[in-house]
């Protein structure tokens, strides 16, 4: 269902003259502000890559494992983000064309959760990493 | 209130403009992840990979200032600015991407 809904929004993507065709031009305002949520989102993906390279650059003494098991998942985590940022942001500009309720998203929760638990597991392997 | 020439009307709540210091702000944030990038690339010295990525990281950050540089003129250029479109932020998020991807090649 909702890799369906992914692939079909996918074509939106690259398409601009697709969502221009319909409904009607929103208030130039609305769009400013879903662009600048989706840029804020953007930024949350480069953050969250950015803290895949200083995992790498800042543990050097973690076993190699673990290390790179913690960048890979902050990577990941930033590739989910982005783009999910452009998803959100198509669905919020279609919407808003039809003039229909803004999408709403578990993805808040879900990133929420996961930069929680890559958290606990970072303060678990430090203090580890020091004893051992 | 002293010119002939009517000002063009301005949004109060300056949208344009927060939308140009967000772009601003996400040049920003890509220059950090860059700048990591290539600090990570060149750590253990200089190598013919390391170059590589190091050139592929500065290529991804000019096309993200020029992608953001194009909007920011855009928005500029009048007071009620024409929505994103759809493949400029195709484009910033593909090169968002392809950084993630430079810094995976780089764990290995």
């Amino acid at each position: 269902m909702h890799v369906i809904e992914l692939v079909r929004n996918v074509r939106l993507w690259f398409e601009p003259q697709r969502i221009r065709q319909e409904g009607g031009t929103p208030d130039y305002r609305f769009s400013l502000a879903n662009e600048r949520t989706f840029l804020a989102w953007l930024r949350t993906a480069l953050a969250l890559i950015g803290g895949g390279f200083a995992v790498d650059q800042f543990l050097p003494d973690l076993r190699w494992g673990w290390r790179v098991g913690l960048a890979l998942a902050l990577l990941a985590a930033g590739v989910l983000c982005s783009l999910r940022a452009v998803n959100h942001w198509v669905r919020c500009e279609r919407a808003m064309r039809r003039g229909e309720d803004l999408p709403v998203s578990r993805f808040p929760a879900v990133l929420s959760l996961v930069v929680a638990i890559v958290a606990v597991a970072m303060v678990v392997v430090v203090l580890v990493g020091w004893e051992g | 209130m002293s010119g002939s020439v009517a000002e063009p009307v301005r949004d109060p709540g300056l949208q344009p403009e927060r939308t140009r210091l967000a772009w601003r702000r996400t040049t920003l944030s890509g220059t950090v992840a860059a700048v990591l990038a290539m600090k990570t690339a060149l750590h253990g010295g200089v190598s013919v990979a390391g170059m590589v990525v190091c050139a592929v990281c500065s290529g991804l950050w000019l096309g993200f200032l020029a992608l953001a540089h194009r909007r920011i003129r855009a928005l500029a250029a009048s007071p009620e600015p024409p929505a994103l479109a759809p493949r400029q932020a195709t484009a910033t998020v593909l090169i968002t991407v392809a950084l993630a991807v430079c810094a995976a090649a780089l764990l290995f």
